[in-house]
């Protein structure tokens, strides 16, 4: 088995796609026995209990619930791979249409928090565990263990009334991107959605990185680089931190896809038009193929980001290649 | 020469070591850990007699509505007339009943999966966590609300959703944990002996875990909160006219600017409560830390 | 920097005290010693003694919530002690430097090995580029390490246990030091590669003209090496001389019972080892820090610290009575060992035949037999890697990937623990090596102990608590010891509980693995003494697996030598060791380093027949 292997990275990438992949199959799975095969009649779930018979037959139809549940699988499935994600039933139009421009919002949202929050809390985790119990390290930690405590959408509303509402003014308290306009064209209005999901994510990968940086500076190696007599300076970056980084990113990662979930909460707070609210109008109208069609895309995200993470960790820690 | 026997008195006093209980009660000495009993302890509290002590029921109108703090409402009125205070009072039971019994029941199963993946090493090992990555893939609120989606936002369904994306958190927590256990000799001595299974994953893994455990535990019951009022808060609760944190803060936000009260005091009840459990668990896995510190060797 | 050939002192240590940060209590008092060019000086001590803890300050370095609370350092001229971080890291490397203990973890597992070797170099010279990599060639060669590029570009762990220590040994000389500090770099190395490293510091020390302090626990190690030696004990320096004085004739007693303590090739004499442990620190007793274990002591050594007093031209003693003990008038020998003969034709307790066992697709048995007979005690001596802990988990019923017969009392073994049957699941009983792992740190002792009289159904209630009771004055605890925990004890008494939990249900077969390796010297005598003595009395078949060939010479009747998953070598004990045939086993000896060895190289006798004891 072992001549069957593929070596190096390039065969490890593969295998964790491969994987990845069989994840997604199985949580299509999932996803679509949920949504289309439980007992309980999702026409007359949408439709409420007035709609005449001919209504619930149409739907039913429409719907394909007509057919074996495999081949209601097999077409939804072989249609996510061409890119069509189904019709919309509030709507009645295509999704991958309705969603387009709400993923691109999203995805600002999400970038933006990204781009903001990792190298904030890498450099708070590194620079906490440098001055470990003096004031930096005690106050930050404290103050990060109690934001991350709080569900985002308390603080967002408590952000809202600081900045917007009761005690100051300053930026706006909604955030709806009007449909044919782009998000970055009133960027006051992205800054407590952004902040809010920054304060989300960042105090969890701070905290690992703070671990995992004492770790390190209190290794062996580190403790032998000093003894050879580097500069602290080389010891640090040089020996210190590729180290520690390598646990951080499968946190990164994490809390990258948790994102995913958390905008729901953020988008309904400031009524941004993302994939957020869109989950939830469709959730709350029944809207089954949206529903269907957003969790694999959130589930794709989600995969995707933990095979980055799993390649970046194998990339930065060489002890784990040879095991490949 | 054989060494004679010898009792030696001043074996040194090593504090008894940790036991589940015992690790609880010590890591009670630290501030945070007091602290956070006390707001845990007080916000369930009035959750559980909250109903019994407030003064108007949690549907009463009580006034104009939206109406400032004075007079009969001490917090002011809601955008339906009642009271703020009442209903804060009233709002509690329902999101700490669901969190609790979430994660309890996710605490078991996927404890149980974690330590039982754990000890195999493998083919079940692979197995379980396959099927724990499959759970993970979806972010807790949204399974929980292509359940609400489907089936409607009732007790069980919503405490089954949470529980569900509970156990693979804790069930990669537990496995973590029992792995360096599962390689120690202490546990190959008794399979040497014959020990069934059954009893090595739960009379030996078990008791050597629970630090992480706890710590995982309390983490979770933090997030659970957040996720059972989040779901309120976009109004999927079991009983949207009942009072609930989670709702009275959505109803209430328009009129922000004019009252705030309606969704200031519960916001103020859920940021004390998951502040406590956050505390909690940080006090746990200090103490744990600490032991593990000074212990050395181990 | 260094000036080769010159004499003075290399090193100047005077009254280095090195204290617990945050309490002021002292770890380290009163180290007092000079080394000259060239030296090698060694540090002797079990765990706790302060000895790694002096090496560090050597290079003003004290480990994280120590401190260097006072007295000095000179090198050379140069005084360590009082200068600032940045002057102390220019001398680290260039000046002094240090080999690690554990060479696996003090390389950084994510950069390459030439990177590190280059830094040190770059670190501390002005050279740059074509220059440095020709330094880096010089010193691989002179570790006798592979200079080509594709080695250099390595990472720690594709290099072998003792490679990487030659890397820090290349790094350590790199610059020309004056002085170079040994952390016990030998530990967990195999025999032969530790012969290896050994002579490549002696040579390298000779060739530089360079000044060492080797820090270690093994005696014998240190005999062969340095030519002046330290003991310690409890923080505190007890005897400091030349190494052939002190191991003709110490003048402490903790340093005779130590030396008593160490394993011999020849003679089948008993191991004394010392009872109680040392106090750590802030427990310390008033006085003498070894008067509460010394069989010496009187009411004198307990009241005032004794000084270290002059016992002859270059040996200084810390014991007021360090005259008797340098006459010898306590001696006493440890009592040769009666090995009970084995009688012809019983049924051997444990038979192996043909034993093929494999991990995954890696054979690493190849076809054992071997047997052991009733109340007879068989040693399995190897290096790691050679199979032997595979043996003794197969027989265990611990490694299920086996073909072949294992026989207990002539009936077929079946392969996993679980397979077979509760009577000879009770008869064949297993010794752990980590005294720190196979203990359930969530139970009792006396649950530990009783746990095989539970699952065997031996014995319940109070016939159990008796039994229990009974066991740990077997092994020199007492029942007090019963509802304590495995926190609260020390290794060599944690490994006691393991052999009471072994013995508990009266087996037939026990096997030891490996069970003192992790145990301090005096610690593994009592330990091997204790299984001796329990093994004799009780009439088990024994299998004692170690590495350790000479420590089999007090316990064992016979010895098979095992290499590569194959035995070598088979016979009785006495014959082995003194006249081996095969090669391996001749190497094996050759390699070990033992008192004898160096007394002879040294053109002196053997060490005296009589050891101080009782």
């Amino acid at each position: 088995m072992n001549r069957l292997r593929l070596g190096g990275v390039g065969g490890f990438i593969v295998r964790r796609l491969l994987l990845g992949v069989l994840v997604l199959v199985l949580v299509s799975v999932l996803v679509f026995l949920a949504t289309q095969a439980l007992p309980g009649d999702p026409a007359r779930a949408i439709l409420g209990r007035n709609a005449t018979p001919e209504s619930l037959a149409a739907l039913r139809r429409q719907l394909h619930l007509d057919q074996p549940v495999i081949n209601q699988y097999w077409t939804w499935v072989t249609g996510l791979l061409h890119g069509n994600l189904g019709v919309s039933l509030a709507a009645q139009e295509p999704i991958s249409k309705l969603l387009g421009p709400r993923l691109v919002n999203s995805g600002v949202l999400v970038l933006l928090a990204a781009v903001l929050s990792i190298p904030l809390s890498v450099a708070i985790g590194a620079w906490a565990a440098l001055k470990r119990e003096k004031v930096f390290d005690t106050a930050s930690s404290n103050l990060l263990l109690l934001l991350a405590a709080l569900p985002e959408f308390v603080v967002a509303l408590v952000l809202v009334i600081v900045f917007a509402t009761t005690v100051l003014h300053v930026l706006p308290a909604i955030s709806t991107v009007p449909p044919g306009s782009q998000p970055w064209d009133n960027w006051e209005a992205l800054v407590l959605p952004v902040l809010t999901l920054v304060i989300a994510v960042a105090p969890y990968v701070a905290r690992v990185m703070r671990a995992s940086m004492i770790e390190v500076l209190e290794s062996d190696y580190v403790e032998m680089a000093r003894l050879k007599g580097l500069t602290e300076r080389t010891v640090l970056l040089r020996h210190a931190l590729p180290n520690a980084l390598g646990p951080v990113f499968q946190v990164i990662a994490l809390n990258l896809a948790y994102l995913a979930g958390g905008i729901i909460i953020i988008e309904y707070v400031f009524n941004y038009s993302g994939v957020g609210g869109a989950i939830q109008d469709a959730v709350l109208n029944h809207d089954l193929p949206v529903v269907q069609a957003l969790a694999m895309l959130i589930a794709t995200v989600y995969v995707v980001l933990n095979l980055l993470a799993d390649v970046a960790t194998i990339l930065v820690t060489p002890r784990l290649r040879t095991r490949l | 020469m054989s060494e004679t026997s010898v009792a030696f008195a001043d074996v040194e006093a090593v504090p008894t070591p940790v036991r589940g209980a015992n690790l609880l009660r010590r890591s009670m000495r630290l501030w945070r850990t007091r602290i956070g009993v006390a707001l845990v302890g007080l916000i369930v509290l009035i959750s559980i007699i909250g109903p019994y002590i407030a003064p108007y029921g949690p549907s009463t109108p009580v006034g104009v509505p939206n109406a400032n703090p004075g007079g009969k409402a001490v917090l002011g009125t809601d955008y339906l007339g009642q009271d703020v205070l009442s209903r804060t009072l009233y709002g509690g039971r329902s999101i700490l009943v669901m969190a609790v019994l979430a994660t309890a029941l996710g605490l078991i199963a996927g404890g149980a999966i974690g330590l039982v993946a754990a000890y195999s090493r493998n083919a079940l090992d692979d197995t379980l966590m396959r099927g724990m990555d499959v759970l993970l893939a979806l972010p807790q609120i949204m399974l929980a609300l292509v359940a609400v989606a489907i089936i409607g936002p009732r007790t069980w369904v919503i405490v089954a959703a949470i529980a569900l994306t509970t156990v693979p958190r804790i069930a990669r927590v537990a496995r973590g944990a029992a792995q360096p256990v599962v390689e120690r000799d202490f546990i190959a001595c008794s399979e040497a002996m014959g020990v069934p299974r059954w009893r090595i994953v739960g009379g030996e893994l078990l008791p050597n875990t629970l630090g992480p455990l706890m710590v995982e535990a309390s983490l979770r019951m933090t997030y659970n909160i957040a996720v059972v009022a989040a779901l309120a808060f976009l109004g999927l609760a079991p009983d949207p006219n009942g009072a609930n944190w989670g709702t009275m803060i959505t109803e209430n936000q328009i009129v922000l600017p004019v009252q705030p009260w309606g969704t200031l005091a519960p916001i103020i009840a859920i940021a004390l409560l998951t502040m406590g459990t956050g505390l909690i668990g940080d006090g746990i896995a200090r103490t744990a830390a600490g032991i593990d510190r000074a212990r050395g060797e181990e | 920097m260094s000036t080769p050939g010159a004499g003075g002192t290399a090193v100047a240590v005077q009254d280095l005290e090195i204290a617990i940060e945050s309490t002021g209590t002292p770890v380290v008092s009163d180290v007092s010693f000079t080394i000259t060019p060239g030296e090698i000086f060694g540090v002797v001590g079990e765990s706790g003694s302060g000895k790694t803890t002096v090496g560090l300050a050597l290079l003003g370095h004290a480990r994280r919530g120590l401190r260097i609370a006072g007295g000095s350092v000179r090198l050379g001229e140069q005084s360590i002690l009082d200068l600032s971080e940045e002057q102390l890291r220019l001398l680290r490397g260039t000046l002094v430097s240090y080999v690690p203990q554990d060479p696996a973890s003090s390389l950084n597992p994510a950069l390459r090995i030439g990177l590190q070797l280059r830094e040190v170099i770059e670190a501390h010279t002005s050279l740059a580029g074509r220059a440095v990599d020709d330094r880096v060639a010089e010193m691989m060669a002179e570790v006798a390490l592979p200079v080509d590029r594709a080695f250099l570009r390595r990472y720690p762990h594709e290099l072998s246990g003792g490679q990487q220590q030659r890397v820090g040994l290349a790094m350590a000389f790199a610059n020309r030091p004056r002085l170079i500090v040994l952390d016990e770099p030998t530990t967990g190395l195999d025999v032969t590669t530790q012969a290896h490293v050994l002579s490549t510091v002696r040579d390298l020390a000779e060739l530089h003209n360079v000044a060492a302090l080797y820090v270690s626990h093994d005696l014998a190690v240190v005999a062969t090496l340095a030519r002046r030696v330290a003991v310690m004990y409890a923080g505190r320096v007890v005897e400091i001389g030349t190494a052939d004085e002190l191991f003709q004739s110490a003048g402490h007693p903790y340093t005779r019972r130590l030396i008593g303590a160490i394993p011999r090739l020849t003679g089948g004499r008993s191991l004394v080892g010392i009872p109680g442990r040392a106090a750590s620190p802030g427990r310390r007793p008033h006085g003498c820090a070894f008067a509460p274990r010394c069989s010496l002591r009187v009411e004198q050594c307990e009241t005032a610290m004794p000084p270290l007093v002059m016992v002859g031209p270059d040996h200084e003693v810390r014991c007021i009575r360090a005259a008797e003990v340098l006459s010898g008038q306590q001696s006493r020998a440890g009592d040769p060992v009666t090995m009970p003969s084995v009688a012809e034709g019983e049924q051997p307790a444990l038979r192996l035949t043909d034993v093929v066992a494999s991990y995954g697709r890696t054979e690493v048995l190849h076809s054992v037999s071997l047997s052991v007979a009733a109340h007879e005690c068989v040693a399995l001596v190897g290096e790691s890697g050679s199979g032997k802990t595979t043996v003794a988990r197969s027989i265990a019923g611990l490694h299920r990937d086996w073909t072949g017969a294992i026989a207990l009392s002539g009936t077929e073994l079946r392969r996993a623990a679980r397979q077979r049957s509760g009577e000879e699941r009770r008869r064949i009983n297993y010794i752990f090596q980590n005294p720190y792992g196979s203990l359930n740190p969530r139970q009792t002792i006396g649950q530990i102990i009783g746990q095989p009289l539970r699952v065997f159904g031996t014995a319940s209630g109070r016939e159990a608590d008796r039994r229990i009771a009974e066991m740990l004055e077997r092994v020199s605890l007492t029942a007090g010891y019963a509802p304590r925990y495995p926190d609260q004890l020390s290794g060599g008494e944690r490994q006691r509980v393991a052999i009471a939990r072994a013995l508990v249900a009266d087996p037939t077969v026990l096997i030891c693995d490996e069970v003192t390796s992790a145990l301090d010297v005096s610690v593994q005598a009592a330990i091997v003494e204790l299984l001796g003595s329990l093994q004799r009395d009780l009439g088990l078949a024994m299998l004692f697996i170690t590495h350790n060939l000479p420590l089999v010479r007090s316990i064992a009747q016979r010895v098979l030598v095992m290499s590569q998953g194959v035995i070598v070598e088979e016979g009785d004990t006495g014959q082995v060791l003194t006249d081996p045939r095969d090669p391996y086993t001749r190497q094996l000896l050759a390699n070990t380093p033992s008192l004898e060895a160096a007394a002879s190289e040294a053109g002196l006798g053997g060490p005296p027949a009589d050891i101080a004891g009782g």
